[in-house]
């Protein structure tokens, strides 16, 4: 089956492709193959499929790559907002970090 | 019991105890360094299926976890194989049943009772909390090699790079699912794409609805009554001749609303139009509110039927695609930015539609 996607153009990751040195660290943990690597140059291929988790990023031992990582949770966002420590998903955020804390993710299948 | 809480993750003064030999899943020890390390097996028993269900169900889900420390999975040696994992007993379990007659050492980070991915996330299974565990299981003098096998989707919060330098120990990111750890280890640390690729099976899908569904029950037990009440007023008949009628319709109807919103829309999700999941929700909550009506035949000629009729047309939608919003929660692939965007016209579309579709449901009744 084909990867699902969410929204068109919303993510925020960027590569500096000036500070990268190809080691592809960021491809091997990124969930979703969102990037590419093109002559010992890391590439975003398709940007769409990212969802932030900032496995990448974190994972860059040159700082090339930039996300703003977060948890993609409407429950967390709307907690969040209404400053309560959520618990309708994994995501119980902090409400002065709203962005820290990612959801779901069975480990098993 | 109670559960027990060791240190906050950012408490590093608390020396940090080894995980106890009496824990049900414990079946016996092996030596080390600075005292007897648990010893677990591969074969899951009753009790921990048993765990897996009721937390999948909400059960003492904030506390299914067990201590975090070093394990031994079998009888591993100095040269066997190092895998990191969280302490939400299910990642634990999941992690030593997929690696029958395996043995390896399984160093459980404390991330809180919370999955890799999630505590990866929140930075709990991270890069300090692993150096910190490394310290302190002793783990330099258990292996001769430095190699540590870590869940891809523990990658969020660690970074590989800075553990090599603080602690000396490599780590290598293995797959995403458990499953795949052996022909991980078998194929000398190689994942293949597919390994690595974060999909979101109609399986995975499913085993999430309880959860979904519990969420929904208590505020479930607020609404259902004052829906039954509301019903009660108004019209030709008495009030309990109206709940029967009108109450029950109500009732059903607001099941329909969770049924669409938390069972079929996460089981329909790859093939419901649109990518924001408000439209999923609300794709799968409009079709089922016309088949309810339709279903319910109701006079057309009153305007205590129109109005009622109409109520629920707006309802039903707006509150599946209110719980199917909070799916994206429970989704693999969604992002923060993503979400804000959604949110930001799916908000003010919900409770737009949930107010005036009560406000449609009050008026009825003075009919």
């Amino acid at each position: 089956m084909k990867d699902l996607i969410y929204l068109k153009d919303v993510v925020t990751l960027r590569v500096d492709t000036d500070k990268c040195t190809g080691c592809a660290m960021c491809l091997e943990v990124c969930p979703h193959g969102v990037l590419a690597i093109d002559e010992k140059r890391v590439r975003i291929g398709n940007r769409d499929a990212c969802m932030e988790c900032g496995a990448c990023s974190r994972n860059c031992p040159v700082d090339a790559m930039s996300v703003e990582a977060g948890v993609g949770c409407a429950a967390a966002v709307i907690n969040g907002m209404l400053n309560w420590q959520g618990t309708a998903c994994c995501c119980s955020v902090d409400p002065n970090n709203p962005s820290a804390g990612k959801a779901a993710g069975t480990c098993c299948s | 019991m109670a559960p027990l809480v060791a240190c906050a993750a950012s408490d590093s003064e608390v020396p940090l105890r080894p995980p106890r030999l009496e824990q049900t899943f414990v079946t016996g020890s092996v030596a080390g360094p600075s005292g007897k390390i648990p010893q677990v097996l591969s074969v899951l028993k009753r009790l921990d299926h048993w765990g897996s269900i009721k937390a999948r169900w909400g059960v003492g889900r904030m506390h299914y976890a067990v201590d975090p420390g070093l394990y031994a999975l079998g009888s591993p040696q100095e040269c066997s194989p190092v895998l990191v994992t969280a302490n939400y007993k299910m990642s634990f379990d999941c992690l030593r049943e997929a690696l029958p007659g395996r043995d390896a050492w399984i160093l459980v980070l404390e991330t809180e009772g919370i999955n890799v991915w999630c505590a990866a996330g929140k930075g709990t299974f991270g890069t300090e909390e692993l150096i910190r565990r490394i310290t302190a299981s002793g783990l330099k003098d258990m292996v001769k090699h430095r190699d540590l096998i870590l869940p891809q989707l523990g990658a969020p919060g660690v970074a590989a790079h800075l553990v090599r330098k603080q602690s000396g120990f490599k780590v290598h990111y293995g797959p995403i699912l458990a499953r795949d750890v052996a022909a991980y280890l078998d194929a000398n640390l190689r994942a293949t794409a597919e390994m690595r690729r974060k999909a979101f099976p109609l399986r995975e899908r499913a085993v999430l609805i309880p959860i979904e569904i519990v969420a929904t029950l208590k505020p479930a037990m607020i609404i259902i009554p004052i829906l039954l009440l509301i019903s009660g007023f108004g019209g030709e008949e008495g009030f309990l001749r109206n709940i029967a009628h009108d109450g029950i319709f109500s009732l059903l109807a607001f099941l329909c609303a969770i049924l669409s919103g938390a069972v079929l829309t996460p089981l329909l999700l790859p093939y419901l139009p649109g990518r924001a999941f408000t439209s999923k929700g609300i794709a799968v909550g409009l079709p089922l509110a016309m088949v309810l009506l339709y279903a319910w035949g109701p006079d057309l000629r009153s305007w205590r039927n129109i109005l009622f009729g109409g109520a629920w047309l707006l309802l039903i939608p707006a509150l599946s695609a209110y719980l199917a919003m909070n799916f994206t929660g429970a989704s693999t692939y969604t992002s923060l930015s993503g979400v804000k965007r959604e949110m930001r016209w799916a908000l003010p579309l919900e409770i737009g539609a949930g107010l005036s579709g009560f406000a449609t449901l009050l008026a009825s009744r003075f009919f």
